[in-house]
């Protein structure tokens, strides 16, 4: 096993691309990334997607991007893992660098929603819940959520207001970053405010429907200096599962996804929660993103949107989330949003985080969740300083 | 290649003759569509909308808003048109023309040209277009067009709010005899899928957000900065401003944009109070200010038809339009007369209710 660095990012921005096609936003991001990284050649693409065939009616999206790219030839093909994609593609290109069986790779997240009907792109989502027990009940994606926020707000006594903190600070954020679909300021009370879409979620809970892609390019950390100037280790890439339908797990409140996956991340870093200096979680809707907190180590079980409301997840904070606006400012575009995750995590590590740059970040940690909870993918992300 | 030569622009000059407008009594309150779909929670994108009667449809408000037209150009023997064309979306028949039926009543039959049109909102300013050059060619005196429309909207949908009735005629003939004159036109039409409806199917269906920026806006604004650029004009040199109104918000929105004032955008503003007419809407807009406007003043109309495109007008008032003004009831006299109804009545109205 190699270590393996990211020498290289690309991202489009994220919003409502009418007029740029799938493989137009991963020609995109995928240029930017190669050209960032000054690479004109890849061994190998790996294209995390969730919605292709259901959106866009376009499957074998991996030979399509390498021969839009102008790569025609070289091995590519296609990851899924629900919203989980972009990191589950970033962990088989890992494992192709890591393995010695590729010297250069790029990994590209795309996702192509907004040609689509609202009820079609509700129908497509919920294809990441448990389709024979939730879905065909008639459950979407946000009811989900919304009955995890529910029983949230039952065992521990909050307030459904009490979430608009998580809005507030992913859209503070999303105004600095250039590539973010929102980039306005949400105050609690305009939270208070916004229409109910899934009773407790409403508009602000909720992460949006759009267009978005991401890349990066992985080499062999021993090579990443020839390459880059402060190249990113990758120092841990974990996956956990669980069950896809909630009724089926342990505990609906407890992500035992995301405790194995970032377990293991931690186990295979050497670190603890103490040691990460900011953390991309998978804020889809607000709930999400204070179980990720909860399962991450960051805070005891119910106490997760506390840490929020304490202010610790401000730039400032303890344990910096969403710093360029996560899912719900930047934009969750469902199968490239890994992707722009980990972009988001190097730009912190590199320093070029602009305004919302982390004081001496220099060990970032991404989580990307397909489904409510049934793969959580988690990537600690180390700064290389220079060695001489 | 300048945007001034795509203006259109006859050899002859075409103005509008006589114009009328037809808005049917009833109308359902925007809370009332929300009180049924939306718990009585939501905003509405207008206040109410005009819903035509049981007995009324495309034919007769035609009928009605092309009699006023006539009425206003009472000199014109209705025997001399040429043509008589009507725009809608929602013709009685699939096969058989509105527009001879209109053609009839008004006594323009037989020596004339006869058509319906669809372009989804657009229908009547397409037809209006033509009509200009049919006139500004020499091939015809006069001609009558008409946007008309019941609208249709799918239970519960986002369009039920606005989906109104009612028409605007006018007829069109030689710049010598006309109460406007037509300065010049400019047309921006490309394939943008927004909203449709197919063949045998009863309402029309939506791309939602898509049907914003990417179809409403990017024509609305192409086609009037495109003619304000090909006749070298500003906003400024306009008294008054007409977009098409799908509700309140995207036309305020449109002439902000090209830097129209609120009070430029006013009197042609009637969506909040008979909705969207589809394709009425620009025109009945277009007849709202030529009852208030005076001779000198400019008009800019821009028509949005989804599908899509946009037609944009710019008009100058003569000094004939003082004494026709009050030959026939004004835009403003069929919005005042006005009696609400209740959701229930519209469904039978508006023959949903199938039993």
């Amino acid at each position: 096993m190699r270590d393996v660095a990211i020498i290289g990012i690309g991202q489009t921005e994220v919003g409502e691309h009418w007029e740029v096609s799938l493989r137009h936003l991963a020609l995109r991001a995928l240029q930017a990334a190669m050209q960032d990284a000054g690479v004109p050649q890849v061994d190998a693409i790996y294209v995390g997607n969730m919605l292709s065939g259901e959106l866009t009616g376009q499957e074998h999206i991996g030979a399509l991007v390498a021969d839009f790219a102008g790569l025609r030839g070289v091995e590519a093909f296609k990851v899924e893992a629900a919203c989980g994609s972009g990191a589950a593609a970033l962990r088989i290109g890992y494992m192709a660098v890591a393995s010695g069986l590729a010297n250069i790779v790029a990994v590209v997240g795309v996702e192509k929603m907004t040609d689509a009907l609202g009820p079609d792109v509700a129908y497509a989502l919920a294809l990441a819940a448990d389709g024979e027990y939730e879905a065909a009940h008639g459950v979407t994606f946000v009811a989900l959520n919304a009955m995890l926020m529910r029983r949230y707000m039952h065992e521990y006594g909050y307030r459904h207001q009490d979430f608009a903190i998580l809005a507030v600070n992913a859209h503070r954020n999303g105004i600095n970053n250039p590539y973010a679909m929102f980039r306005f300021p949400v105050t609690p009370e305009r939270f208070a405010a916004a229409p109910m879409i899934c009773d407790p979620i409403n508009l602000l809970d909720s992460s949006p429907v759009c267009d978005g892609a991401a890349a990066v390019v992985l080499v062999p950390a021993e090579a990443a200096h020839a390459f880059a100037k402060v190249p990113v280790r990758i120092a841990a890439s974990a996956v956990g599962t669980d069950t896809l339908a909630i009724h089926d797990r342990r505990d609906p409140l407890v992500l035992d996804g995301a405790v194995l996956s970032t377990r293991r991340a931690y186990e295979q870093a050497g670190v603890g929660p103490q040691d990460i200096d900011l953390f991309e979680l998978h804020d889809a809707f607000s709930i999400m993103a204070v179980l990720s907190l909860e399962a991450a180590g960051f805070a005891e079980r119910g106490r997760g949107l506390q840490l929020a409301l304490e202010g610790e997840i401000a730039i400032s904070g303890r344990i910096p989330i969403a710093t360029m606006g996560g899912l719900k400012a930047r934009g969750h575009p469902v199968g490239a949003t890994g992707v722009y995750q980990v972009v988001e995590v190097v730009q912190q590590l590199r320093g070029q985080a602009g305004a919302n740059q982390v004081p001496n970040a220099r060990l970032g940690m991404a989580q990307n969740i397909g489904g409510s909870g049934a793969t959580v993918i988690t990537h600690i992300l180390e700064r290389m300083d220079h060695c001489g | 290649m300048g945007l001034e030569t795509m203006l259109l622009k006859p050899d002859r000059q075409v103005g509008i003759v006589g114009y009328g407008a037809y808005v049917p009594r009833y109308r359902l309150p925007a809370v009332a569509v929300d009180r049924m779909w939306a718990g009585g929670q939501g905003g509405t994108p207008v206040r109410e909308k005009a819903v035509a009667g049981p007995d009324e449809d495309v034919v007769t408000i035609s009928i009605e808003a092309a009699r006023n037209a006539l009425a206003r150009a009472r000199e014109v023997n209705p025997a001399l048109i040429r043509a008589v064309w009507v725009g809608s979306e929602s013709h009685p028949y699939a096969v058989k023309p509105t527009s001879t039926i209109v053609a009839e009543a008004v006594g323009a039959t037989p020596y004339t040209q006869a058509g319906d049109w669809e372009f989804a909102c657009k229908a009547g300013t397409e037809a209006f277009q033509a009509a200009i050059g049919f006139i500004g060619s020499g091939m015809a005196r006069y001609a009558l067009v008409v946007g008309a429309d019941t609208a249709q909207a799918r239970p519960g949908d986002d369009l039920e709010y606005t989906a109104g009735a009612g028409g605007a005629a006018f007829l069109l003939g030689p710049a010598e005899e006309s109460l406007a004159v037509v300065e010049g036109s400019f047309s921006y039409v490309t394939d943008t899928p927004d909203f449709w409806r197919r063949a045998y199917q009863r309402y029309p269906s939506h791309g939602g957000r898509f049907t914003g920026q990417p179809a409403y806006f990017r024509h609305i604004t192409a086609a009037a900065q495109g003619l304000l650029e090909a006749l070298n004009r500003k906003p400024a040199d306009y008294t008054y401003v007409v977009f098409h109104q799908p509700n309140v918000k995207f036309p305020q929105t449109a002439g902000k944009q090209l830097g129209f004032t609120p009070q430029q955008m006013a009197p042609g503003l009637l969506c909040d109070e008979i909705g969207n007419i589809y394709a009425g809407s620009s025109l009945i807009g277009l007849t709202a200010v030529l009852d208030v406007a005076a001779p000198g003043e400019r008009v800019l109309l821009v028509s949005y038809g989804s599908g899509a495109g946009s037609d944009a007008i710019s008009l100058q008032v003569t000094g004939a339009i003082t004494e026709r003004q009050g030959r026939a009831p004004k835009t403003r006299d069929y919005i005042a007369r006005r009696v609400e109804i209740d959701y229930a009545t519209y469904v039978r109205y508006s023959g949903k209710l199938v039993v």
